[in-house]
């Protein structure tokens, strides 16, 4: 299979702590690849660097085999590298459909990079002089928009014109997965996009996500709720202490005992031993998982 | 060889003087994450309380030093108490802009109560200097060293062994821990600011004695001087700001010791510009930080513009031009002439600071750009006005663009502190190079402003014209934020890092951006320059740049009609009620303090 992402040795240290310590990770074309692992695990570290938010220490990172190592994040979203943060990073004072319009900067005609220097003057020329091509590009990327936004129902769709800080938690996060779409990714990094939220609202981006992968869109997801992982991954990658210590299909990943002891803390937890801890993990784990499966 | 000592020895005496200075602002910054753009203020009050002492209350040494510590502590207490503490939930800058008008506010009711004249500050220290190996050492340099010494034993003492020394060095690391662990963090705040104060009225006392000379105008360069010092060696940094009082003081005495007195600020200045950009965290620190989490650097309050029809500002624009129909006094026509300059300048300060959040203080040197460009290529090359005012737009944009890149990694409080760097440089070029500018003499003699050969000499048409570009310009403009590039700029203000992840590249944007605006402040700096027909490197000083800040605020940040409003209301009301001109600085930074504390979107509301 081609490998659209190849993710090679990726370091990263803050001072003495090292975040993400030597990480492989493949993503073929149209795979969906959960990343999971306790927190402080490394994984948006690990996003960061991929993302090129971050530089790393060592390793490399290579997209549709070009060494995109080290490259400026505009530089990714070029090559339609697309990702939602965390804790959520809407621009507050911008409306709704402004914001789904940002992340179709990259395809915007008027925005185009041109010669440096030359192509921002370019650029500023036509803004405040062009009369015809630039009001037609807005008025197909709005019509787009509205065709991403009606992906979240009626969610977003009425409050497209209200400034993004007046949103619910939730919308706001909707908002952000809309933006990222604009962009028409070819991969899509998802970094725990049903933090915060309720179970019905996981569902329906949980479907919203399956949709996704239905379309053959390459998806890479941070999560903690298993459950979500479980059902949507073809492989998961289990990070702990920046290392990668389990991989493979979820039906492999939760049997694991590394993964199960890794989520339960490190040896021993009050006083049991491993097998303990193991046990006490196992059916939690499958619950889970495997509950609806 | 000898003479290199003794400039070492002056630098080692200037560097001790900034390090009091820079040490206070580490300390305030440590604890409150703030840049006391008011600690210049202190440094003065201190001066004064000295003048008082010494030269109307006779008193000896050590109770002069007592009172300028004692005044200028509790100057440091009504700071935090005034500037600081109401904004604790305000966004990240808010307290910076807040400093800066109370600096306006003391700064004036200084030069109200003593006279804006320099006078002599007595030095109590006898006159004795003896040399050592051909290094001449005079007392006051010994005392100087002393006290720079005995404050540092004092202040290490301080932080090391009490309790309260202890909290504020836990408030510094963590403001929310040393919180929930019971530290009063206001009571740490109020003793680091009346430490802070007492250091820099000291410092104010010992220049004075050192020079012989104060001035109310010596605020603004102390505050500078501090931060410069404290950027060196890393904002928040204690030691590290003594390390980088001295380097300062050092390379500004060897900088004049090559190149003459003029230089010195320019070495300080571009020193800073150059740490920024280099090593932005400080000399002693590590360039590989996260970038932290947004919406902390920006002043931009979240609320509804206020938006009009179309109708009526499409009336309100007649009205503007039947006006001088109506009144024909020249002095109300030339009142709002100027308003109508300054509003060029609040649109392109309003676009800068508002829409792309990158807080200048430095915006007055876009004038100065345009000003001198287009006197000089109509009084030296004969161009015509009109097309010397078009180009001097251009060239400003153009220039100021390549001058401030250098800051466009920066973010924050990093972004002020370098625009006003690169506005004092250019003002420094500007006066340093005499065969294109004519240094200090200023360029006389520049021609009125015609259209078809036909001067405009009368108010009204003066009225017109300026209107007529300004209305020119705000359209433009208006344009511009409708566009894709609206969006964009604000979506680099919210969160650049989101931004960029959207494939946004900054620095063409805040190119962009600060292209336009230059465009628009150069314009206004080449018509003021015709109108005046005599420019120099003081006319576009740093308070017109502040002053222009005070009106984006006022209007609303982004604001287009807002930059207008805001300067009609700060230009015009003043003179009209003919206000002279001390009180209005005082206004003006009065003005700032509220607006900062109660109104921070402004009269029509941010964009």
């Amino acid at each position: 299979m081609p490998k659209l992402l190849e993710v090679r040795g990726l370091v990263r240290r803050f001072g003495g702590l090292t975040a993400v310590d030597g990480i492989d990770l493949d993503v073929a074309e149209g795979e969906m690849v959960s990343v999971i692992g306790p927190n402080g695990a490394g994984k948006t570290t690990l996003f960061n660097l991929v993302t090129g938010l971050d530089h790393p220490d060592d390793g490399s990172v290579r997209l549709a085999g070009e060494d995109v190592t080290g490259l400026a994040p505009e530089a990714l979203a070029r090559r339609r590298v697309a990702r939602t943060f965390q804790h959520g990073r809407v621009f507050g004072n911008l409306t709704v459909m402004d914001n789904v319009l940002i992340g179709a900067h990259t395809r915007l005609k008027v925005a185009r990079p041109g010669w440096p220097i030359l192509g921002a003057v370019a650029e500023l020329g036509r803004a405040l002089f062009g009369v015809f091509e630039p009001a037609v590009e807005e008025y197909a990327l709005k019509a787009e928009a509205r065709e991403i936004l009606k992906l979240f129902g009626d969610r977003l769709l009425p409050r497209q014109d209200q400034p993004a800080y007046s949103l619910s938690y939730a919308n706001r996060r909707r908002v952000e997965i809309a933006r990222a779409l604009a962009l028409k990714p070819r991969i899509l990094f998802l970094d725990e996009p049903t933090a915060g939220m309720n179970p019905t609202e996981t569902n329906e981006i949980m479907e919203i996500v399956r949709g996704l992968k239905a379309t053959g869109l390459t998806i890479v997801l941070i999560e903690h709720k298993l459950d979500m992982v479980m059902r949507l991954s073809d492989r998961i990658v289990v990070m702990d202490d920046g290392a990668r210590i389990a991989e493979g299909p979820p039906s492999a990943v939760r049997h694991d005992p590394k993964v199960i002891a890794a989520y339960l803390g490190h040896g021993s937890v009050g006083g049991a031993d491993d097998r303990a801890a193991g046990a006490v993990a196992e059916p939690r784990l499958k619950a889970v998982a495997g509950g609806r499966a | 060889m000898t003479s290199f000592l003794d400039h070492t020895i002056n630098g080692l005496v200037v560097g001790n003087i900034y390090a009091l200075l820079a040490v206070g602002l580490a300390l305030i910054f440590g604890v409150s994450r703030l840049i006391n753009f008011a600690h210049g203020s202190v440094y003065v009050v201190g001066a004064y309380v000295g003048l008082i002492a010494v030269a109307h209350l006779k008193l000896p040494l050590p109770l002069t030093i007592l009172a300028v510590v004692v005044g200028t502590g509790a100057l440091g207490i009504l700071i935090e108490r005034v500037g600081l503490r109401p904004l604790a939930h305000s966004v990240r800058i808010a307290p910076l802009l807040a400093t800066i008008g109370i600096s306006f506010v003391i700064d004036q009711l200084i030069q109200l109560t003593f006279s804006p004249d320099p006078q002599a500050l007595p030095s109590l220290v006898p006159d004795w200097r003896f040399t050592v190996g051909g290094v001449t050492v005079g007392a006051l340099d010994l005392v100087i060293a002393g006290i720079g010494v005995t404050s540092a034993a004092l202040l290490y003492g301080f932080l090391t062994f009490t309790r309260l020394g202890w909290a504020v060095r836990a408030t510094a690391q963590d403001r929310d821990a040393a919180r929930q662990m019971g530290v009063d963090v206001d009571a740490v705040n109020r003793a680091v600011f009346a430490i802070a104060s007492a250091l820099g009225g000291l410092s104010g006392l010992l220049v004075g004695m050192y020079y012989n000379y104060i001035s109310p105008a010596m605020s603004f360069q102390a505050t500078l001087k501090g931060i410069v010092a404290e950027v060196v060696g890393g904002v928040g940094n204690v030691p590290g700001a003594v390390v980088g009082s001295l380097l300062l003081g050092l390379t500004e005495s060897y900088g004049i010791a090559l190149l003459g007195t003029t230089y010195r600020n320019l070495f300080a200045f571009v020193l800073l510009v150059l740490i920024l950009v280099l090593k932005p965290n400080g000399l002693f620190a590590s360039n590989r930080q996260l970038p932290p989490e947004p919406m902390t650097g920006t002043f931009v309050a979240p609320s509804r513009p206020l938006k009009l029809p179309a109708s009526a500002l499409a009336g309100l624009t007649v009205a503007a031009f039947a006006l001088p129909l109506v009144v024909t006094t020249p002095y109300v026509l030339q009142t709002l002439s100027n308003a109508w300059l300054y509003a060029m300048l609040g649109l392109s300060l309003t676009l800068v600071a508002g829409t792309v959040g990158q807080v200048s203080l430095g915006h007055a040197a876009l004038l100065a750009i345009g000003g001198y460009v287009s006197a000089l290529l109509a009084v030296d090359l004969g161009l015509p006005v009109m097309l010397a005012i078009l180009a001097a737009g251009l060239a400003t944009g153009a220039i100021g663009t390549v001058l401030v890149s250098p800051a466009f990694r920066l973010r924050g409080h990093y972004v002020s502190i370098a625009t006003l760097a690169i506005g004092e440089i250019v003002g420094l070029v500007i006066l340093n190079w005499e065969s294109v500018t004519r240094g200090p003499i200023g360029v006389s003699g520049i021609p009125p402003i015609e259209i078809a050969g036909i001067p405009l000499y009368s108010a009204a048409a003066t009225y017109w014209f300026t209107l007529a570009v300004m209305v020119v310009l705000a359209l433009l403009q208006a344009k511009l934020l409708a566009s894709h590039l609206g969006r964009t700029l604000r979506a680099i203000r919210e969160d650049d890092v989101a931004a960029r992840s959207h494939g946004i590249a900054l620095s063409r944007y805040k190119a962009i951006a600060f292209g336009f605006g230059g465009f628009a402040a150069g314009i206004s700096g080449a018509i003021t320059a015709h109108l005046y027909s005599y420019i120099n490197h003081e006319t576009f000083n740093a308070q017109i740049s502040i002053l222009a800040l005070t009106i984006v605020i006022l209007g609303g940040m982004g604001n287009v009609l807002g930059a207008i409003v805001g300067s009609v209301a700060l230009i015009g009301l003043p003179e009209l009620f003919r206000i002279t001109a001390e009180y209005r600085i005082l206004i003006y930074g009065i003005a700032l303090l509220l607006l900062v504390r109660f109104r921070p979107q402004g009269l029509l509301g941010t964009v």
